[in-house]
């Protein structure tokens, strides 16, 4: 008789395991492998293991990455209705973890805070209870986030109708509570609270800032986001994976290309397809050339915003010209929609070699005008230096990621962390800043457009001039029109493709990519149909921005707009 | 001189009454006149919430240089615009800040209303945006796209400017007429 053994767990969750073995709660949760080294724990359990997976000398897992709940309604088999699934990093070695909690509970979901443990939680804790309904017991300031406040139930409930909308006027908009009342009164001034936004010209997006001020210093500071949610999560339960991809482009629409990759490199790990390298190698020059474009529009309109019109208009020519090279791809502009789960949509023009070497030269040249105009003035430097100052460690508390936790000298890039397509073939530099000011964020984007022309020029002597740009896998791949219509096989693909969409594996996946400001990743859940059973996408922009209400205090209101600046703020990516 | 006298007041425009006598005439040149110095000045209210507020940056910024229609001068306060361009999706939770903004503007006011989110939801049908500004003000000009370029906005503005020279109402003014009859 042969006894079933179990596989062996990767060494990181081996290592778990044993240092779990020793403590209290050894009995309490399981360690497992799937994607990611997974732990599984009990809600009550869950605050002592963040503290000990953040404390132990051989964790070190500090910088916290995400936090959504997941509804098993329509997915049997599970332990519970309801469970809360955690991404954590150890920046240190590299490693992501997940901890999973269901929650017994289906009437009343609730686990406690890990908000002490973890002060990046706070938001991603009220989005859960916004979206899920989930009760954190103890979360200081527990209400919704993202919905507006006469939203009636919690959205992204399986049992909840995706086109059902609640009517919201002025009267129910609810502040703070604490901005509701002005007796506070703080040195020789009487305090006064002010709203910016949300329609406000330098909340670029629509960012609602309450802040109360103690003469011109801000002393309190709350951000309302949700003025764009618009329900990406839900949208993508019930659109098949590649009409997802269009969706995807809205999130941060200043980046467009590199959301679209991020997402389909999710489903293609799933479906375990490769990519042939020359779609590979387009992708990655077309999200390099995106992430220049990003940085463009966020120096940009931060040089506005602090009065320097001339250099935004020489940042967005760059963005004009590098429009018309994707424009010649995929006949879009912002919105590209130009990968497809396996591929690209279609094979780039005959000159795009020629095309992307021209804005190599061209770049450059826009770069130095704008380094002349503003690295030495006087202005830009009284109002960039000094003002949001992040430290290395309030960076890593507060779970920033991309440029604004580089500038604060943290070198955590994606791209060099855990290496995916071609970035480890390449030679490029991480660029960092001890400063962790504005004017270190500045010069740190600096940079990275100088290093991202230096990665799409590496690209570029490597792409093959012919080739395939996606996988000829036609379960996952439309197969090419002509075949389409002269060949059964290839109609029957072609239809069950576009009916049902592309069947992924049962199953769910973690999977992060470097987008324009900071870690972009894509955890979906799969039950085996042509759509994605829950798509959680871990915006960056949304733990930056929880940092910003942190970032203003004992500063003017002046700094805020700089600093609101630096912290490129994309609405559709904040709210989804 | 405002256009939106009351009927009876004023002679109105037409072939009918035109050349009926010499104030009639003069009346209505200095019509056109303001109509066409309105329509070369509108000032506008980027409501910019979403991605074509980027489009609606290039459109601003040097490449397709909005000014050649003389609508350069981005009014951040309300109060000071007279077109406003809703660029992106409308929320629910943004509903009622976009109708205080509409409110906030002098007459005569119009509307554009930028790319399909702004116009019908777009492909957002959802629990938390509005399905088409129209179910809260008044919109002049609908210009699909997502986003639409560039050129299709400056089309859009031409096309106001076409609407404005040829005296017709904005839709601020008809749909105040409309309730104003309804009530009486």
């Amino acid at each position: 008789m042969t006894v079933a053994t179990e596989p062996a767990l990767s060494p990181a969750a081996e290592r778990l395991r044993g240092r779990l073995a020793g403590t209290p709660l050894a009995g309490r949760c399981e360690v497992a492998d799937r994607d990611l080294p997974t732990i599984e724990v009990s809600p009550d359990a869950w605050p002592s293991l963040a503290r000990f997976l953040r404390d132990d000398p051989e964790c070190r897992y500090d910088l916290f990455v995400d936090l959504f709940g997941v509804d098993n309604l329509r997915r049997p088999g599970q332990k519970s209705r309801f469970e809360t699934v955690v991404h954590l990093h150890a920046l240190a070695r590299n490693e992501h973890v997940r901890v999973k909690i269901p929650l017994p509970d289906e009437k009343k979901p609730a686990l406690p805070t890990a908000s002490e443990v973890y002060p990046a939680a706070d938001w991603f804790e009220r989005e859960a209870f916004d979206l899920y309904g989930f009760d954190f017991t103890g979360h200081p300031n527990l209400r919704r986030i993202l919905c507006h406040d006469a939203f009636v139930g919690h959205a992204l409930r399986k049992d909840y109708a995706p086109g059902q909308r609640w009517f919201f006027a002025e009267e129910d908009m609810k502040a703070p509570e604490w901005a509701t009342h002005t007796d506070e009164r703080a040195g020789h001034f009487e305090t006064q609270t002010i709203s910016i936004g949300p329609s406000h010209p330098a909340t670029h997006g629509i960012i609602h800032l309450i802040a109360r001020l103690d003469g011109e210093k801000i002393i309190r500071a709350e951000t309302n986001i949700g003025y764009l949610h618009r329900c990406f999560e839900k949208m993508s339960e019930t659109h098949q994976w590649n009409q997802i991809v269009p969706y995807c482009d809205r999130l941060n629409y200043v980046s467009a290309m590199i959301n679209g990759v991020g997402f389909v490199r999710t489903a293609e790990k799933m479906l375990g397809i490769e990519v042939p390298d020359r779609g590979r190698l387009v992708r990655t020059i077309l999200s390099e050339f995106t992430r220049i474009m990003d940085h463009c529009v966020c120096i940009g309109a931060n040089l506005v915003d602090i009065g320097a019109l001339s250099n935004f208009i020489y940042l967005y020519q760059n963005r004009e010209n590098i429009y018309d090279l994707i424009e010649a791809c995929c006949g879009a502009r912002l919105t590209v929609s130009y990968v497809r789960v396996g591929g690209l949509a279609i094979d780039v023009p005959d000159d795009f070699v020629p095309r992307c070497r021209s804005l190599l030269e061209s770049i450059p040249l826009f770069l130095k005008d704008v380094q002349k105009l503003v690295d030495n003035n006087r202005i830009v430097r009284q109002r960039l230096q000094g003002t949001g100052v992040v430290t290395r460690e309030q960076a890593i508390a507060w779970g920033l990621t991309g440029p604004m936790l580089r500038a604060s000298g943290v070198p955590y890039d994606v791209r060099r962390a855990r290496p995916y397509d071609f970035y480890d073939k390449f030679d490029w530099d991480v660029p960092i800043s001890n400063e962790g000011d504005n004017f270190a964020r500045y010069l740190v984007r600096i940079e990275e457009i100088r290093q991202s022309l230096k990665i799409i020029r590496q690209a570029l002597d490597i792409l093959p001039a012919k080739g395939a740009v996606s996988s000829d896998d036609w379960r996952v791949v439309l197969p090419p029109k002509d075949a389409v219509y002269h060949d059964m096989e290839s109609l029957i693909y072609h239809f069950k493709l576009v009916m049902e969409g592309i069947r992924v594996p049962p199953g769910e996946r973690y999977e992060w990519i470097e987008g324009g400001n900071g870690e972009l990743g894509f955890h979906a859940v799969s039950d085996g149909r042509g759509g994605p059973y829950r798509l959680r996408v871990r915006p960056p922009c949304f733990a930056n921005m929880q940092a910003f209400q942190k970032m203003v205090i004992g500063g003017t209101v002046s700094d805020a707009v700089a600093t609101l600046g630096t912290l490129n703020i994309i609405a559709g990516e904040l709210d989804r | 001189m405002s256009s939106d006298a009351p009927k009876g007041t004023l002679p109105a425009l037409g072939p009918a009454k035109a050349g009926g006598g010499a104030a009639d005439f003069l009346l209505t040149r200095l019509e056109e006149m303001v109509s066409w110095a309105r329509k070369n000045s509108l000032w506008p209210f980027p409501f910019a919430t979403a991605c074509c507020g980027i489009e609606f940056m290039s459109v601003a910024s040097a490449h397709y240089d909005i000014s050649r229609f003389g609508s350069e001068v981005m009014r951040f306060s309300p109060r000071q615009a007279d077109l406003l361009i809703v660029a992106g999706t409308v929320t629910d939770k943004m509903a009622p800040v976009l109708r205080k903004i509409y409110d906030q503007m002098p007459e005569p006011k119009w509307v554009i209303s930028m790319g399909v989110c702004a116009s019908s939801g777009g492909f957002y049908r959802a629990y938390h945006v509005t399905q088409g500004i129209d179910e809260i003000v008044p919109v002049d000009v609908y210009v699909p796209g997502c986003p639409p370029t560039p050129e299709e906005l400056i089309y859009a503005i031409m096309q106001l400017q076409k609407k404005i020279q040829s005296g017709e109402k904005s839709r601020d003014q008809r749909s105040a007429k409309l309730a104003a009859e309804r009530i009486s």
